[in-house]
């Protein structure tokens, strides 16, 4: 039997005995986690390339080639690169450095764009990446957002309070928001053992139908209109503009840094972070070092809701100023692709939300200068995912080595 | 029939498991294939049972070279292996299980059962196996569900049978019936391949021995050879089986567990009415096969499970209640039977590894904050205080050797002022340096005065390192004898016989084994 486990990795020192190499037994997860950072990068290429080709397909001018393609093919390739790359610098003029735009400030606002675009992103991939690290899927991000906002966006404009402190309460309610509803869920799992899975997947529903019915009560929305939105947050409860218009980008991005450098501090350099990992890893030793395993798994989910809520609260109260009904938008599951592109990761979380609100803010841009959908971004995003998920996949690809130490088992 | 591997090297990336080995296993004869764990002795069964392909070398039956694509056709050319963990279904019975993957058919697609019962019947009546064809797997005890596989594997003609540490699962008496059992199929003519890493029966059946070293052939030895000739060429230099300690000098008694049950989840008594006293610098050892409510009861003593009745206490406190981490606090070292699920986090470095259960105690953290240069120097003393051989602490701990996680699990749990140490099989699948090495460090716990249960389900530990010895047997204790109780009294205490029964039994001369007979020669 150990004989069978030695793997095509290098002696040990002292190989007195091979049953060495005890690799982790695989999950899903922990093969997702393990995935080298070049998997992430290939998988972006992929996704990129694989979005081409759609761009190009949905071209009329290109399909109108392939109607004389044998005749005179190389007006299908031409057309193919015209179309491509104008869809993707349109992309990046979107999402980075506008040279065509008439001004400096126009020129470098799409960059000010991705980066608003990015910082719920950052804040519920954060939330989500933790749960990942603990070994819990956080499928609840969007509730979480939601009653974030919910809590933040409230605060925001019933209570009067003075400038600045207003918002940094705000800031904290949707904190606490999130903690709650992420919290919920923790202590079901940890009380009953409950799928966390799909516990957060019926928080959603309900955090969903939450913010429907609040938004009908006048006493909650306080906007004296009858749709179905609120009042504006107060100036004082806003996030402050870091640069002035018509720039948008506000103090959540400075609260989206801070979150990323607390998480890895978290992780990497506390005492609770290090049980998090140790439970992550393997909950039978964590539980025999005298790790509470339910305990970890309370603390986890509310910490992890909390940063959802965060993203929640730069919603209502940076970028959108009022709560709405569509005020998480779709940011709970957006989130979960960015902690998986991340690896999970505190700054790989953080980049990989750049890259997607980078996705998010030039996609607007493509859609109306090249008429490419919009859509052709939600598939890449979806492709870069796929692949995150299934390492084996992208090493086949490009014929990567397999990962040292999980070989021949 | 005879076998022969002839330059056989196999090699997993650069890793090379066997490095040309020769092996003649003439007809009729018992050849042990004796090494360490990792030794190579698994992998060159399976490349001869047609598992592995080798990328050297050749098989010869009868002198013509053969070549096997799968297990198929090793069966078809007459060898038969018993696996270490058996392939058996646990519904089916024995019959059926003799039939899987053979299923001799009547008129087309109705499987013929009579002639798989009449097969069982024949062989089971020929070699005195007593095995019910109709009983059913899960029913059957250990020792009667490996002479199910040997029968499956007689019952498709094997001439030679290979038989993977066929004596890891049994108590002392099933491995004599086992012993017995070959033998017989030997002067039937069948040629085995015994592999095992254990001195005792190599030398009571043996008639050629094969030694591997890091997959190598490092010598033939003769039944003959003494122990530690035989341990010396296995591990590579001189080893001392016995580890030299002084009597202890126990002191009072601080550890005590009284009327201890435990139920597992199926709602079974694991652990019935326990009653222990360890006294201070004394080693308890609790020994018993495997899966006899051992484990269960170092977990209950740790609080990993919660006992349904009994009290267990420490220095006068009762523990009941208690968490994990609360007892631990109180002093209690555990090394946990099953290291790579419960005592290491694999992914985790070595140095991580070293505060598992430390992680958020004064000098490693101070409040919330890891103080991750303290846990690095703190890890260097220790790799050099416990002779860790690793290329660095920040490395995974799945990249050392089964020998040094143990160390620094050792390293971990010996490494604080202990009031109380238990530890579970502390030595399973270590090699026989490592094995010398913790039972020292852990006599050297006891000689600092700390009271110790050790469990073991080998009786070579057992008597090595324990200054008493409780037997388990189905969740009871059935006795605490002194640490020079023949083994052949332990052995039947270990089936469930009373200490006075086990006692007369031996003394008649009724119960002696062959292995203890072999301990006779001058070691």
């Amino acid at each position: 039997m150990t004989e069978k486990t030695a793997t095509g990795q290098p002696v040990p020192a002292a190989p007195e005995d091979a049953a060495a190499p005890e690799a982790p037994r695989p999950t899903v997860l922990r093969d997702i986690l393990s995935g080298s950072w070049m998997v992430s990068v290939l998988s972006i290429f992929v996704g990129l390339l694989v979005g081409a080709v759609l761009v190009a397909a949905a071209d009329t001018s290109v399909q109108a080639t392939l109607g004389y393609f044998f005749s005179r093919p190389a007006d299908f390739f031409v057309s193919v690169w015209r179309t491509v790359s104008e869809a993707y610098l349109a992309l990046f003029r979107g999402a980075v450095f506008d040279w065509e735009a008439q001004s400096f400030v126009r020129a470098v606002r799409p960059f000010t764009e991705s980066l608003v675009a990015s910082v719920p992103l950052i804040l519920a991939g954060l939330g989500i990446a933790l749960g990942f690290r603990s070994g819990l899927f956080n499928i609840g991000g969007q509730g979480q957002v939601i009653l974030g906002a919910i809590f933040a966006g409230f605060i925001g404009y019933w209570l009067t309070l003075p400038l600045g402190l207003h918002m940094l309460v705000a800031i904290a309610a949707g904190i606490v928001g999130g903690a709650i509803w992420g919290g919920i869920a923790g202590a079901l799992k940890a009380r009953t053992g409950a799928n966390e899975v799909i516990v957060t997947i019926m928080l959603n529903s309900i955090a969903g139908y939450l913010i429907a019915y609040l938004l009908k009560q006048e006493w909650f929305r306080q906007s004296g209109s009858a749709n179905p939105q609120s009042r504006a947050v107060d100036e004082s409860a806003a996030l402050f503009p870091l640069l002035p218009d018509p720039f948008r980008l506000n103090a959540g991005f400075l609260v989206a840094v801070v979150a990323t450098v607390f998480v890895w501090w978290l992780l990497e350099r506390s005492t609770l972070g290090f049980e998090f990992r140790a439970v992550g890893e393997n909950p039978d030793a964590a539980r025999t070092a005298g790790i509470s395993v339910g305990r970890v798994t309370f603390v986890v989910m509310m910490i992890a809701g909390a940063l959802a809520g965060l993203a929640g609260a730069a919603q209502v109260l940076g970028t959108e100023q009022k709560l709405t009904m569509g005020i998480g938008g779709s940011l709970g599951f957006d989130a979960i692709t960015v902690a998986l592109l991340g690896r999970s990761r505190p700054v790989g979380t953080f980049l990989a939300g750049l890259l997607f609100g980078a996705f998010k803010a030039g996609g607007y841009t493509m859609q109306a200068q090249t008429g490419t959908p919009i859509d052709i971004i939600l598939v890449v995003q979806s492709v870069i995912v796929l692949l995150i998920a299934a390492p084996p996949l992208v090493r086949g690809i490009f014929r990567l080595p397999a990962p040292v130490g999980k070989g021949a088992r | 029939m005879k076998l022969e591997l002839r330059g056989i090297t196999k090699r997993f990336g650069s890793f090379t498991a066997n490095d040309s080995i020769d092996l003649v296993v003439e007809p009729g004869e018992i050849h042990a294939l004796l090494g360490e764990n990792g030794a190579g002795k698994s992998t060159l069964m399976n490349t001869l049972y047609g598992l592995y392909a080798p990328e050297e070398g050749e098989i010869l039956i009868d002198d013509r070279p053969v070549a096997f694509s799968g297990p198929g056709d090793a069966v078809s050319a007459g060898i038969g292996m018993v696996h270490q963990h058996f392939m058996l279904v646990p519904v089916f019975t024995v019959a059926e299980s003799v039939a899987l993957g053979y299923e001799p058919t009547k008129s087309g697609a109705l499987l013929d059962l009579g002639e798989a019962r009449r097969k069982v019947t024949e062989i089971s009546a020929r070699f005195g196996f007593h095995i019910d064809p109709d009983a059913v797997i899960e029913d059957l005890p250990v020792g009667a569900q490996q002479r199910v596989e040997i029968i499956k594997a007689l019952s498709r003609d094997a001439k030679i049978l290979i038989l993977d540490e066929p004596t890891a699962v049994l108590t002392p008496q099933e491995t004599d019936e086992l012993i017995e059992i070959m033998r017989q199929l030997k002067a039937g003519g069948t040629s085995i391949v015994f592999i095992t890493h254990k001195l005792r029966e190599v030398r009571a059946i043996a008639d050629g021995i094969t030694v591997i070293r890091r997959g190598k052939v490092v010598g033939e030895a003769s039944p003959e050879s003494s122990e530690s000739e035989l341990a010396g060429l296995m591990v590579g230099r001189d080893v001392h089986l016995t580890t030299d300690k002084t009597d202890a000098d126990p002191g009072e008694a601080t550890f005590s567990v009284r009327g201890l049950t435990v139920v597992d989840k199926s709602e079974s008594v694991v652990v019935s009415d326990v009653s222990l006293d360890v006294r201070r610098g004394e080693i308890l050892a609790i020994a018993g096969v495997d899966g006899n409510g051992q484990s269960e009861l170092a977990e209950a003593i740790v609080g990993l499970v919660e006992p349904r009745s009994g009290t267990i206490s420490l220095d006068g406190d009762d523990l009941a209640g208690l968490s994990v981490k609360e007892r631990l606090r109180k002093g209690i070292g555990f090394v946990p039977e099953d290291r790579s699920t419960d005592g290491v986090i694999a992914s985790f470095t070595i140095s991580e590894n070293m505060i598992l259960d430390l992680y958020d105690q004064p000098p490693y953290a101070k409040g919330l904050s890891l103080q991750p240069a303290v846990v690095r120097s703190e890890a260097e003393e220790k790799v050099s205080e416990f002779d860790i051989r690793l290329t660095s602490i920040d490395d995974p701990i799945s990249t050392l050797s089964g020998g040094n996680q143990q160390k620094v699990v050792l390293s971990r749990e010996l490494g604080r002022p202990l009031r109380l140490l238990v530890a579970s099989q502390p030595t399973r699948g270590l090699d026989v340096g490592s094995i010398e090495f913790v039972h020292k460090r852990i006599i050297a716990e006891r000689d600092s005065g700390t009271p110790c249960v050790i469990v073991s389900t080998e009786l070579d530990e057992v008597f090595n390192i324990a200054d008493r010895i409780a037997v388990m047997y189905r969740g009871r204790i059935v006795g605490v004898v002194p640490a020079d109780t023949p083994r052949d009294v332990l052995g039947l205490m270990m089936a469930g016989v009373p200490e006075d029964e086990a006692l007369a039994r031996v003394e008649d001369g009724s119960a002696a084994t062959e292995i203890s007979a072999a301990e006779e020669d001058p070691a």
